[in-house]
């Protein structure tokens, strides 16, 4: 795979395009070249912005307090299975969870509206940022509200700080070779969802986002497994493919993914191929990846079942030495490396 | 539906190892070419490329109609992009370099482009709206025949279409007479042959002695098109051979044939990195003036070249490598100045570009020594 | 522009099918199909409109001119153990 130094912006040059904020290489070498570098060489004691994990984490005496934060800006702003509400509040949870927060302490929320925002809509919100509170166990302790000019914003923008304790911080770096990686459900249900109602597609069927808080889910498995869970990620924009391919570079290792085993619903798989969009390139808002030692694996997935959110867990992969940093799709008929997604995928014909 | 899924691993495997014993009698290397980018998906897609034996080399030919859709023809969207007139695209086009910008960079500076998956949204689009869209109409002779479809069927009087599409079996022609072209047989296209039927491949082979499969997309369908066309380059036999009965006759989908030509004319026209192919191109018929774009509006696309900034474009060799002859490797470009974010030419922009497939998947590396 | 793929249609309205596609589906047009079709049937779909009736005798067809091809290899030892695991795949 190569690494040639990517341009800061290449389009249009000196000017941002919709392309580095897709999750992909392009925004990595964004945040890195312009945000990362000099935040990350300021004194900091604890994990913090030049780990570019899911979150802060602060040691405070025998623990840490994790803190991480979230713009989310999705369309359309109510989808099936969700609305941004849910996904303000389930993004900013798991993103703590990801980093093994087991005790949540609150979350903010700062609403930007759009001047003619239907009320309804967002007393809809609104319901759904309660309920999904409720649902983590946790609640909104502060916020913001701003309102801009008509056009000057679309719709509205929902920021979401989140905080909580966790004992013991999981990494996203922390891969060995041996390990074994799984995931705790179906992918690519929420953007495959979302994208069907947002270009109009108009397929019908079981596309329905997997929006929910998992923190109860991954608490029960940290429960169970303890130190053998050596790694963690949340596979939102980009998909699997994107978060395997950042545990990878980092802990510097390799992974063979076999893709039979990845849990797709027939509906994924189906809009996947007449759209010609790769599920594993797609986000997922439920969903974790979990590095975990090797002879733990079984138990970890067993425990996952369990949960009603973690039904279709799976052992999906496993780490290697050879050709770190990138992913080795075992196909079932041949070997062949998973791309790194770049961006958003469009509907493609052929 | 799953006995339409021909996917069994076992029994690919199966045919891999005839493939092995067939080369093995052949004694020397061989190179075959698909003509499709479907094809190439699915090769790079299940990694079916890891199961050819070495020595039989798969070569992907000028099948991706985003590739060779050449750069006047982008410009031709983006003039009327920046003009004001919304266009409505496949999303594969959206990326694709012109001169100056891409039908993307267009939108990026204020044009109003709509990403649509079938011809019908188009005709949806324009009902909905009184504004004026400009259907700019990319892809192959199956993808043509949709196209009118719609232009046949009382479209609105505020669409119009912008036609790109392409007729394939002329480029079959030009790369067999490539001197430096070492290819023995041709995988043919499935999915454009459900339209124009395998007879269309008939006179080529009688003219040029080479054997042509008709190939489906499924893992099973490409493997037992390869393997019946080195069958055949073994026994020396030039000839059509079907191996995609669920979609593909002899004769094809005549009504929708007729449509094709009622509506389109073949003119000559340029592939981008081929120059001229005979044929190649689709053109409205002058009883389909009404609809066609480029005799409704004033389309100069000189009026781009102004602006055009330095580029590497003469560098690009994207047409040698969609003939065959060169691999992406062989290009100074490649990996460097061309990248998927920042592409020189087309083939590092469709995802069936050979450059494109080759910077994602690392070329063809040898994957087959990793054990877990 | 290439990708198509099979889908079952559900029902029919005037010139457009409900179709199937393993549990997702979407409205696509006969316009340009080559016979006619009835609720049951497999198309082949290619940018919303059925550019083919898929007659199911050709998967039988198929399967065998896979087999045929296979049995190409008199040489191969291995066949006989292949052919099994088919076999079993197949009840």
């Amino acid at each position: 795979m190569s690494s040639c130094a990517l341009p800061l912006s290449n389009v249009a040059p000196g000017r941002v395009t919709l392309k580095q904020g897709g999750g992909g290489r392009a925004m990595r070498a964004l945040i890195e070249k312009l945000f990362i570098r000099e935040f990350a060489a300021m004194p900091f004691d604890g994990v913090g912005l030049g780990a570019m994990d899911d979150g802060a984490a602060i040691p405070i005496g025998d623990q840490y307090l994790v803190i991480t934060t979230d713009s989310h800006v999705i369309h359309p702003i109510f989808f099936p299975g969700g609305d941004i509400g849910r996904i303000s509040i389930s993004g900013t949870v798991n993103d703590l969870t990801m980093m093994g927060v087991t005790q949540l302490l609150g979350i903010t929320c700062a609403v930007i509206l759009e001047e003619g925002f239907p009320l309804e809509q967002l007393e809809a919100i609104q319901r759904s940022l309660v309920d999904t509170c409720i649902e983590a166990g946790t609640v909104v302790v502060t916020g913001d509200t701003k309102v801009m000019g008509k056009r000057e914003l679309d719709g509205i923008v929902i920021n979401t700080t989140g905080i909580g304790l966790a004992r013991r911080v999981v990494r996203d770096n922390a891969l060995r070779v041996g390990d074994k990686l799984v995931v705790t459900g179906t992918m690519g249900d929420h953007g495959l969802a979302v994208m069907a109602a947002r270009h109009g597609l108009e397929l019908e069927g079981n596309l329905v986002s997997d929006v929910a808080p998992i923190n109860g889910l991954i608490a029960k498995a940290l429960e169970a497994i303890g130190e053998g869970i050596v790694a963690m990620k949340d596979p939102t924009r980009g998909g699997l493919s994107s978060s395997l391919h950042e545990m990878a570079q980092k802990s510097g290792v390799g992974i063979v993914l076999e893709e039979r085993k990845v849990p797709l619903t027939d509906a994924v798989r189906s809009a996947g191929e007449i759209l010609g969009i790769d599920p594993l390139h797609v986000a997922n808002e439920g969903k974790a990846v979990i590095g975990v030692a090797p002879h733990l694996a079984e138990q970890l997935v067993a425990v996952l079942r369990e949960h009603p959110l973690g039904r279709n867990a799976a052992i999906v992969g496993t780490c290697i030495a050879e050709r770190p940093g990138s992913i080795i799709l075992d196909t079932g008929f041949g070997r062949r490396l998973l791309a790194e997604p770049e961006g958003e995928p469009l509907p493609r014909i052929c | 539906m799953s006995e339409l899924k021909f996917r069994d691993p076992a029994m690919a495997r199966h045919l891999a190892e005839t493939l092995v014993h067939l080369m093995a009698e052949i004694g020397r290397p061989v190179a075959v070419m698909h003509v499709c980018g479907s094809h190439e998906q699915a090769i790079a897609k299940f990694g079916l490329r890891s199961l050819f034996p070495k020595g039989l080399d798969v070569i992907m030919g000028p099948g991706c109609p985003v590739c060779v859709t050449d750069v006047p023809e982008v410009d031709e969207g983006v003039v009327l992009a920046r003009q004001g007139v919304r266009i409505a695209t496949y999303g594969d086009m959206l990326k694709v370099p012109g001169t100056v910008q891409s039908l993307a960079d267009a939108q990026a500076d204020g044009a109003r482009i709509d990403v649509i998956y079938s011809p019908s949204q188009v005709v949806d689009l324009a009902r909905g709206t009184d504004e004026e869209i400009v259907f700019f109409a990319t892809g192959f002779e199956t993808t043509a025949v949709a196209t009118a479809a719609i232009v046949t069927n009382d479209p609105p009087k505020n669409l119009s279409i912008l036609s790109a599409h392409k007729y394939i079996p002329p480029v079959m022609e030009i790369v067999s007479e490539m001197p430096e072209s070492r290819v023995e047989g041709f995988l043919a296209a499935g999915h454009a042959a459900t339209i124009t039927g395998s007879a269309v491949f008939e006179p080529f082979v009688a003219r040029h002695k080479l054997p042509v499969v008709v190939a489906g997309f499924e893992p099973l369908d490409i493997l037992a098109g390869v393997v019946e066309l080195v069958k055949l380059i073994r026994d020396g036999e030039a000839k059509v051979v079907n191996t995609f009965p669920r979609c593909v006759t002899r004769e094809g989908n005549l009504p929708a044939q007729e449509l094709l030509w009622r509506v389109f004319r073949p003119i000559g026209g340029r592939w981008r990195g081929i120059a001229h192919v005979p044929n190649g191109n689709l053109r409205f018929r002058d009883e389909f003036a009404h609809v066609d774009a480029r005799r409704r509006f004033d389309i100069d696309v000189k009026s781009l070249w102004d602006y055009a900034p330095p580029h590497l474009a003469h560098q690009c060799i994207c047409g040698d490598i969609m003939a065959g002859i060169r691999n992406p490797v062989d290009c100074k470009l490649f990996n460097k100045e061309c990248v998927p974010e920042n592409p020189v030419g087309a083939c590092m922009v469709s995802n069936e570009g050979t450059c494109k497939i080759w910077h994602l998947y690392g070329g063809v590396p040898d994957l087959s020594e990793i054990a877990i | 522009m290439c990708l198509g793929v099979p889908g079952k249609i559900i029902d029919i309205h005037g010139s457009m099918a409900t179709v199937d596609f393993w549990g997702v589906r979407r409205q696509v047009c006969l316009d340009i199909v080559d016979e006619p079709v009835t609720a049951g049937d497999y198309i082949l779909n290619h940018v919303g409109f059925a550019i083919r009736r898929i007659p199911p005798e050709t998967i039988s067809e198929t399967l065998a001119l896979y087999e045929q091809l296979m049995e190409e290899n008199d040489m191969d030892v291995m066949a006989a153990d292949v052919r099994g695991e088919i076999e079993a795949a197949r009840e």
